[in-house]
């Protein structure tokens, strides 16, 4: 008797157990779901309360402001020589010479002035999508679906074997969608197709700082401009652009109002605002310090995703790289498209104006680069 | 796009579709190539022609319409006429058809009336290169072209010659005339996360799997099962968003007439004039007049221009002051450093500028001096943070400003700009591959200065550069 009911009694104990281990885990999604919808409350309240402060739009700010003229913006260089897609692409610090990677493996730098190459190096792996020029002129990063980010040092002589000296930076879980050195030759930041940037020490190959956030793929990043700042932006596959503190690893600013993905996120010369590029044909001024998207950039007749933006050296014209093959200018104040110009013949991947605003660079899936005044 | 189809469709406002009568045939269900510029024109909010024939380039390339007569997708602002596509053979329904179906295709096209609808060259090449791939199951394609022509003879006419030209604009778009655009490549980073990958379809004709080749089939990675809940992200300092746009505002008309766009560069533009001067002027250590005015917008600018930082410092040099900014600079330059040589570096900063006693010592209030002190027994990158912001404070409404107000700046500021007349004569070289006296480039960097020893010829000074297969002969005077 004594041993039917203890056996009873385990098994109804087991019964037990079970039921509190289902409603523990009941409640576990129940605190999951309301925690969620807590988290969609306090969003709209926080886009109510930002929409408060809203009054004017910034065009209508800039109404007083004197309009552009006719602009002539033509190609003045022709780079040949990429075999396939051009990817990515970066100035150096001088402002005549750029680096740019393709799908076919090849990085590239060339002294744009005079169409020279100068360097070529082949990378392990196809899709070179991210590559940038160290500030010292005298090495270059570059990563795609080796999931890495590497560094080549540049060397005067012509005959060395680039790639012997090539040094592992960066490793991520996913491809590297885009790197950028920090004002030394000795950091180097990174963005990945696993939801992660990353700031890591070159010499050593050390992570220094890592920054989550991204609910997907992290398309693009850009340093603020500021001598003493210490942030960044960055944009992603969750439509969301993130502005995060270098030195704690936090996402310290967040926006999200482009209806797809973006691919490209761009700081304004004064480092109080930053524009973004995305798939659903748009491109946004979000401003720092008001906290809110300020402008939107599109056109009925633009129905094409942007790759790429920039902005010319004052802040006032916003150039941007589409998948129609086109380059749309905006005047950044008023909102409206001063200029299209064509000429690639594919896509555009990658825009860049360089250092001293005398130009801009457009890399295409139609393998050329361009320069254009 | 399929929006703007969806319009251009649409019973009233979209484009007439018409059947056009033709000597012994009628062409049905199309419409012309001006119809659709003029359509888009006064739909699309597009200005010009120009941007018209390229977006309908474009979406003739993607197709979705398609002229009838052509295997090269474009639009032309005439008579042409052009046929919408079926939503059947949309991109949108992520086709990725096989090789074995366009040999069925092309197969079958050799099997109708040839005078119609003969293969291009470069189908015919196609052609015999599948032919060769898969020769041991050629019957089985050769059948099945079969099948389908019979189908097709069986069909109405009128039916036959739409489905006919729908289906080839299908194999225009996946198999491109060589030369053109192939619509279909996808960025890579977009498709690896596609949403649905069992939306894919491989068969045009829903030719079953084991004749097929075996190719590997998207497999969707597993999806990592996290719950991401988004924590919102507060902005504790919020500014009223009219100052900030006036702020805005206000950076880009300080700075127009830096910004080459908008204003002509003097000296000209190196990209539109191929004239370098501007870039050498500004490698020289005499900085224009231009760019001194610039310095006094914020102490940033100074900051960063390697020009600015140095009068900055022999100004305060000359006040014995110079301890804040060479701490300043230290500091910057201590985060640049690699990782490993920060902590001998934190040492050499604290000894130099803030121990007891230091040779340098700098005025920092007692928090940040006591923050730092607790920093650097365990030295990091962000070790002198409080300190270094503290000191620049304290620059900028201090030192700065006596800068800007002192007269060493003023007298840069009111410097002539000196006018030097560089008159250059480029001979260019086509080949020097082996030269019996190696021509050197002396002193060269990688500046276009011409840096080397002038000569002197008549009252002009006379430069000789070679660089990069190109003798340059300079005349200055």
């Amino acid at each position: 008797w004594i041993n039917t009911t203890f056996m009873a009694f385990c098994h109804i104990y087991s019964l037990v157990m079970a039921f509190r281990a289902c409603l523990e885990e009941v409640q576990l999604n129940e605190t999951l779901t309301h925690l969620k919808t807590e988290s969609e409350t306090l969003k709209s309240k926080l886009e109510d309360e930002r929409a408060k402060l809203h009054d004017v739009e910034l065009h209508q700010v800039a109404e007083k402001v004197e309009g552009l003229g006719q602009f002539v913006m033509k190609t003045r260089r022709t780079l040949k020589g990429h075999g396939n897609k051009v990817l990515c692409m970066d100035w150096c610090k001088d402002k005549r010479r750029i680096v740019s990677s393709s799908q076919d493996g090849k990085v590239i730098v060339w002294d744009a002035f005079t169409t020279n190459k100068e360097h070529a190096v082949t990378m392990p792996c196809t899709w070179v999508m991210a590559c940038a020029y160290a500030p010292s002129g005298c090495a270059v990063a570059c990563g795609g679906l080796d999931n890495k980010c590497s560094v080549y040092p540049l060397s005067l002589d012509k005959n060395e074997n680039l790639a012997a000296k090539k040094k592992s930076v960066a490793m991520h879980t996913n491809y590297l969608s885009a790197c950028s050195f920090t004002n030394s030759d000795m950091q180097i930041l990174t963005s990945s197709g696993d939801g992660t940037c990353a700031l890591w020490d070159v010499e050593s190959g050390q992570l220094l700082q890592s920054f989550h956030g991204h609910a997907a793929d992290v398309l693009c990043l850009d340093l603020a401009p500021s001598e003493t700042g210490n942030t960044f932006v960055s944009g992603g596959c969750d439509k969301k652009a993130n502005v995060w503190d270098m030195r704690s690893g936090q996402c310290i600013q967040s926006f999200e109002t482009h209806e797809s993905d973006i691919n490209s996120v761009r700081y304004y010369p004064s480092g109080d605002a930053f524009a973004s590029g995305s798939d659903d044909a748009t491109c946004r001024l979000y401003d720092l310090r008001a906290d809110r998207e300020v402008a939107i950039y599109s056109k009925e007749s633009i129905i094409f995703g942007v790759s790429s933006v920039d902005f010319s050296l004052s802040g006032r014209l916003l150039f941007g790289g589409y998948n129609d093959y086109t380059i749309n200018v905006w005047d950044v104040l008023k909102g409206t498209r001063v200029s299209i110009l064509f000429g690639h013949e594919n896509r555009v991947s990658t825009l860049r104006v360089s250092p001293d605003g005398t130009a801009f660079c457009t890399g295409s899936w139609d393998h050329t680069l361009r320069i254009w005044a | 796009m399929e929006e703007v189809i969806a319009r251009m469709q649409d019973d009233k406002n979209g484009i007439p579709i018409r059947t056009v009568k033709s000597f012994l045939t009628k062409i049905p269900s199309v419409f012309s190539g001006s119809e659709i510029v003029q359509w888009m024109i006064k739909n699309l909010d597009i200005e010009d022609q120009v941007e018209a024939l390229h977006l309908g380039t474009l979406m003739a390339a993607h197709g979705y319409f398609f002229p009838i007569s052509d295997h090269v997708l474009t639009l032309k602002d005439d008579g042409t006429f052009y046929r919408f596509q079926t939503p059947y053979f949309w991109p949108s329904n992520c086709w990725e058809p096989e090789n074995t179906d366009y040999a069925v295709y092309l197969c079958k096209r050799t099997m109708q009336n040839k005078a119609r609808l003969e293969l291009a060259d470069y189908e015919a090449e196609s052609l015999a290169r599948l032919q060769r791939a898969f020769a041991r199951k050629w019957e089985f394609i050769f059948m099945q072209a079969e099948a389908q022509a019979k189908v097709d003879k069986k069909r109405d006419k009128i039916e036959r010659k739409i489905l006919d030209s729908q289906e080839r604009a299908f194999w225009d778009v996946h198999r491109p005339v060589p030369g053109c655009v192939n619509t279909t490549e996808v960025d890579i980073k977009k498709s690896s996360r596609m949403k649905n990958p069992h939306k894919t379809r491989k068969s045009v004709y829903g030719l079953q799997n084991d004749i097929r080749t075996h190719s590997p089939t998207h497999t969707p990675a597993p999806e990592a099962k996290h719950v991401h809940v988004q924590i919102p992200v507060i902005n504790t300092a919020c500014f009223l968003c009219f100052s900030s746009k006036n702020s805005l505002l206000a950076y880009t008309e300080q700075y127009v007439e830096y910004d080459p766009f908008l204003t002509p560069s003097d000296p000209s533009n190196p990209w539109i004039s191929d004239d370098a001067t501007l870039w050498e002027l500004e490698a020289s250590k005499e900085p224009g007049q231009q760019r001194v005015k610039r310095w006094a917008f914020g102490i940033d600018e100074v900051l960063k221009d390697p020009v600015g930082r140095e009068q900055f410092l022999k100004f305060l040099e000359s006040e014995f002051s110079s301890e804040n900014l060479r701490f300043w600079l230290a500091v910057q330059e201590l985060k640049k450093r690699p990782i490993r040589e920060v902590p001998t570096r934190v040492q050499e900063i604290w000894q130099e500028f803030l121990a007891p006693g230091a040779p340098s010592a700098i005025n920092v209030d007692s928090k940040s001096y006591d923050k730092t002190t607790q920093n650097v027994k365990d030295p990091g990158r962000y070790a002198f943070e409080d300190a270094q912001e503290h000191i620049y404070k304290l620059m900028k409404s201090d030192s700065y400003s006596r800068f800007i107000r002192s007269s060493a700046y003023q007298e840069l500021l009111q410097a002539k700009k000196k006018v030097k007349n560089t008159c250059r004569l480029k001979v260019y070289l086509v080949e020097l591959p082996k030269l019996a006296i190696p021509v050197k480039p002396k002193n060269m960097s990688n500046k276009m200065a011409p840096a080397c020893r002038p000569y002197q010829l008549g009252a002009d000074r006379v430069s000789i550069t070679y660089y990069q297969n190109v003798l340059q002969v300079w005349i200055i005077n």
